[in-house]
């Protein structure tokens, strides 16, 4: 039974480009108070382009009507569970979006002069600070924009600092469970890609590793917890490995949520490190970004850093630019500062105690989450479980639906599904990371959808299948979408329905 | 904890389902010697007064209430109020990448929208859903001209933005992929035509200029990309103003459009978040870096979108991915969407015109370096006085002057970089005029 939706009506509506039409405005600019310029003599009429052909012409109310009719068709987080494996989907406090948008923070503008950018430099200082306490690393740099850029600047860093040792180095080990990022990573930075199986818990094995690990390897690459939601539980002994044979242990922190507060990376061996703000740190996902993806560090790493650093001087805040050793810039100005505000807001609301508790509870709604499901789905790695949890989809495929159906059949219950088909090492797999921001009420009900499908898949497989019903989009043909790529509109393309 | 929707019963019970005493019971299965034996050295968490309080005093160290006249790569251009108002419905704002068509049809279709009035802005046919920022496109772009021509070497413009010049050289060193520049005209402030055509080679893979340039000088795009075309390179064109696309003739002999959006009602905020974008010619779509959504038809015949060309992408590739790009700025590129929705065909011309005259006003009064034809930036003779000097004066009205240029060209350490808006008043530029005149 679907407990937690009910149909109700959208409103459909055409693209901008269809409900333009000539001379409508939804702007008025202020009156000149200088003589206007004639472009052509200004530019040269070569320089001067016609009219945007086929650009929207709307009133404003139209263009609001047109923006949040198209937003009732997207779920969201203020909408319920989003139970994305590897994403932490947690909920985006409000306060944060204010605190970004204050006049002195939005409208900084990054070459303004240091005396007038101290309060900025200060939330970037304190920042850095709160996140090497979380991680129990040296020194944080926050220019990285994304998860993947962070990947990118700490595997540069490991090469500059090889190089600047007189050996490179080739290799980057990366196990078979990681995220697609990590080996797309290795090959920006200009290292071969090693895979390494992971044992039969999920984890990686040390004497795989022992063996791997060659003159030739510059580094491990690995998720901590991994993308199974499971403690390596020999992280300790793998960096020991690693840093005897010359080569450094980097973490992808996407996981961090299940850690803060209960063991740091820097504590366990990690040399470099990358935090997705915008998973562990409650910044907004927005349809796919923006993030920021901080690099944290060892000492060692610390001369090679993106330039420019923050230097406390004479009482005031100053960046350093004279770094001879830096690997250079990954980003212009100073990174995704909005991000970094938001960030830094969630860690002093939540101070040391909340972010413990927020990581206890996460842990908490996922292993609850296992208990209630763990009857009806196969659960391949059985090692205990920390923010999130792995199931394989091969009682119900054998029955004749697959993860993918079950994931759409969900959406009919009211939930965003999980992520499908990754790990690639559980087959069929079906990764919940529920995040601590989410009631007993809301897990109670996402728990009694899954179980409702599997009930459904035994006494009519199509039902399943063919979701989802009730959405005003079915299934979509992404398959033709592919052939024949169709990503801009056309005058004269079919209007819609 | 207000974020933690629990009650210490609903815990308790939570917990008996899970067969543990405690919470910390949970991690008994980590090594000991991984665990924090102690509290995290941070304050005791704030209430939501206090982290306001807290962010307004740091606010209010920055500049508060100064006119601008900084430019260079971020612009103080006005805001619609709707812009805000879209990205902050929760809808937008707290939802994933639309990996599930059928709950993101708003998000898939608004990146449609983008997507189609990037390419009509450009000139070129197709445009992706975002990058990170203009700086990052860059590399990306090069990368991109690497792979499709099989080339190795990339020739940049000096007067391409600095920063971005350092993106690149960051991104490029580990790729194979070298970096040579060449240099622009001392009397115009444009590329200087024949030492491009000195270093073009059979080896070049790309040519990257930016319009207008980084001294806001309006580059010869075609003579540039008809020296790359003759040796089998790709143009690859750089913006950083997006308004000046409203008035400047699009850069269709380009192969390959990297630029910034943050002109289109994305905040200054101390340099992001920012949006970026790579737009390109049809034939080289499945070479293009980044998210991209394309029409289909649902099972009932409706239109919808998804997102596709996921083979280029590193989740389906891997380690052969065009790019490792994961995250992009889908809200920061909604932004852009809403604000050249309400401006519009008739608007955005308008908008350009306004800072071309504002521009030019100032511009009127001040000594200038270059010759060369410019939208709304311009290089100025500090004269007299070092720059600094200038902009000390200017501080103590309110005024936040131009870049000095030397940090970035020691050539032009005289000289400083002015840009003039929408939002600058006349009375402030006069003033700006009086403090160059000493």
């Amino acid at each position: 039974m679907i407990r937690k939706t009910r149909p109700h009506i959208t409103q459909n509506e055409p693209l901008l480009f269809e409900i333009s039409s000539p001379g409508k405005k939804g702007y008025q600019l202020p009156e000149l108070d200088v003589p206007a310029v004639n472009p052509s003599d200004a530019l040269g009429a070569a320089n001067v382009r016609d009219q945007i052909e086929g650009f929207p012409e709307v009133s404003e109310v139209e263009a609001i009507r047109h923006f949040t009719r198209l937003s009732t068709w997207n779920y969201a987080i203020d909408l319920g569970l989003y139970p994305l494996g590897s994403c932490t989907m947690k909920y985006n406090p409000r306060v944060n979006e204010l605190v970004a948008r204050l006049d002195g923070l939005a409208w900084a503008h990054p070459y303004q002069p240091e005396e007038l950018s101290q309060g900025a430099m200060e939330i970037m200082a304190r920042l850095e600070a709160a996140l090497e306490e979380i991680t129990g690393m040296d020194a944080v740099t926050l220019q990285p924009a994304a998860g993947a850029h962070g990947e990118l600047t700490g595997i540069l860093l490991i090469r500059a600092a090889l190089e600047a040792g007189g050996n490179p180095r080739k290799k980057i080990l990366v196990p078979d469970s990681a995220h697609g990022t990590n080996p797309a990573t290795v090959a920006m930075a200009g290292y071969a890609v090693e895979n390494i199986r992971s044992n039969d818990r999920g984890m990686v094995d040390l004497e795989t590793l022992e063996r791997a690990a060659g003159e030739d390897v510059a580094a491990l690459m690995v998720t901590n917890p991994n993308t199974l939601g499971v403690f390596e539980a020999h992280i300790v002994q793998a960096a020991a490995i690693l840093h005897a044979k010359g080569a450094m242990l980097y973490m992808d922190g996407a996981n961090m949520n299940a850690l803060m507060g209960i063991a740091r990376p820097g504590d366990f061996g990690v040399d470099v490190m990358h935090l997705n703000l915008h998973k562990t740190f409650s910044t907004p996902h927005g349809g796919g970004g923006p993030g920021a993806g901080p690099v944290a560090v060892k000492k060692h790493l610390e001369p090679f850093l993106p330039t420019p650093r923050l230097k406390r001087a004479d009482n005031r805040w100053t960046f350093d630019y004279d770094r001879p050793r830096s690997l250079g810039r990954v980003r212009a100005f100073h990174g995704n500062f909005g991000v970094l505000v938001r960030a830094l807001a969630y860690i002093l609301a939540c101070g040391g105690e909340g972010l413990k508790a927020a990581t206890m509870d996460a842990v908490l709604n996922a292993t609850y989450l296992r208990k209630l499901l763990e009857p009806h789905f196969d659960l391949p790695k059985s090692a205990p479980s920390m923010h999130e949890v792995v199931f394989g989809d091969d009682r119900q495929a054998k029955l004749g639906a697959r993860n993918v159906d079950i994931a759409k059949r969900l959406i009919d219950y009211g939930f965003h599904p999980y992520t499908v088909s990754f790990p690639m090492i559980v087959h069929g797999a079906m990764m919940i990371e529920p995040t601590e921001t989410e009631s007993k009420r809301e897990l109670d009900l996402f728990a009694d959808a899954m179980i409702s499908i599997a009930r459904e898949i035994e006494r009519d497989p199509k039902q399943v299948t063919s979701a989802p019903h009730l959405t005003r989009t079915s299934r979509v043909d992404e398959v033709t979408a592919a052939r024949k790529p169709v990503v801009r509109w056309r005058p004269g393309a079919a209007p819609a329905d | 904890m207000r974020y933690l929707p629990k009650s210490e019963s609903e815990r308790r019970e939570m917990l008996d389902t899970c067969g543990a005493a405690s919470l910390e019971d949970l991690f008994s299965h980590l090594p000991p010697e991984v665990r924090l034996g102690r509290p995290l050295n941070l304050e005791a968490g704030k209430s939501e007064y206090e982290v306001v309080d807290y962010f307004r005093a740091r606010a209010a160290e920055n500049a508060n209430g100064y006119a601008s006249f900084l430019g260079a790569g971020v612009y103080s251009h006005y805001r619609p109020v709707l812009c805000d108002v879209v990205v902050s419905r929760g809808e937008f704002l707290t939802s994933y990448t639309p990996y599930q068509p059928e709950i993101s049809q708003g998000t898939l279709t608004t990146i449609f929208e983008f997507q189609t009035m990037l390419a009509q802005l450009t000139g070129m046919e197709v445009a992706n859903a975002s990058m990170y920022d203009g700086s990052t496109a860059v590399p990306e772009a090069a990368m991109m001209a690497a792979r499709i021509t099989g080339r190795p070497r990339i020739l940049a413009s000096r007067a391409l933005h600095p920063e971005y010049r350092q993106v690149l050289e960051t991104y490029a060193k580990y790729q194979g992929l070298p970096v040579a520049e060449f240099g622009y005209r001392t009397q115009t402030g444009a590329l200087d035509l024949a030492d491009l055509e000195a270093r073009l080679d059979g080896h070049t893979a790309a040519v990257i200029i930016q319009s207008p340039n980084f001294f806001g000088v309006i580059e010869e795009l075609k003579q540039a990309a008809e020296l790359a075309h003759q040796r089998g390179a790709l143009l690859v064109f750089i913006f950083s103003e997006a308004v000046s696309l409203g008035l400047l003739r699009p850069p269709v002999e380009a192969d390959i459009v990297a630029g910034e959006m943050q002109s289109f009602a994305i905040p200054p905020s101390f340099g992001g978040p920012f949006a970026g974008v790579i737009a390109t010619k049809e034939k080289y779509i499945r070479q293009i870096p980044g998210r991209l959504a394309g029409e289909s038809k649902d099972s009932r015949g409706n239109r919808a979108y998804c997102l596709t060309l996921a083979t280029r992408e590193q989740h389906i590739r891997r380690e052969k991915a065009t790019s490792n790009i994961c995250t992009n700025q889908a809200l920061v590129a909604l932004m852009a969407t809403v604000f050249m929705t309400v401006y519009g065909k008739q608007g955005l011309r308008e908008l350009a015109e306004q800072n071309l005259a504002k521009a030019h006003y100032l511009a009127g009064r001040l000594p200038l370096k270059f010759s060369g034809p410019f939208f709304n930036e311009f290089v100025v003779k500090a004269g007299a006085r070092p720059p600094e000097a200038v902009n000390r004066a200017l501080l103590e009205k309110k005024i936040i002057g131009g870049l000095p240029l030397g940090r970035f060209y020691p050539e032009l350490e005289d000289c400083v970089l002015v840009c003039a808006t929408e939002m600058s008043r006349r009375e402030q530029m006069d003033l700006v005029a009086e403090a160059f005149a000493g």
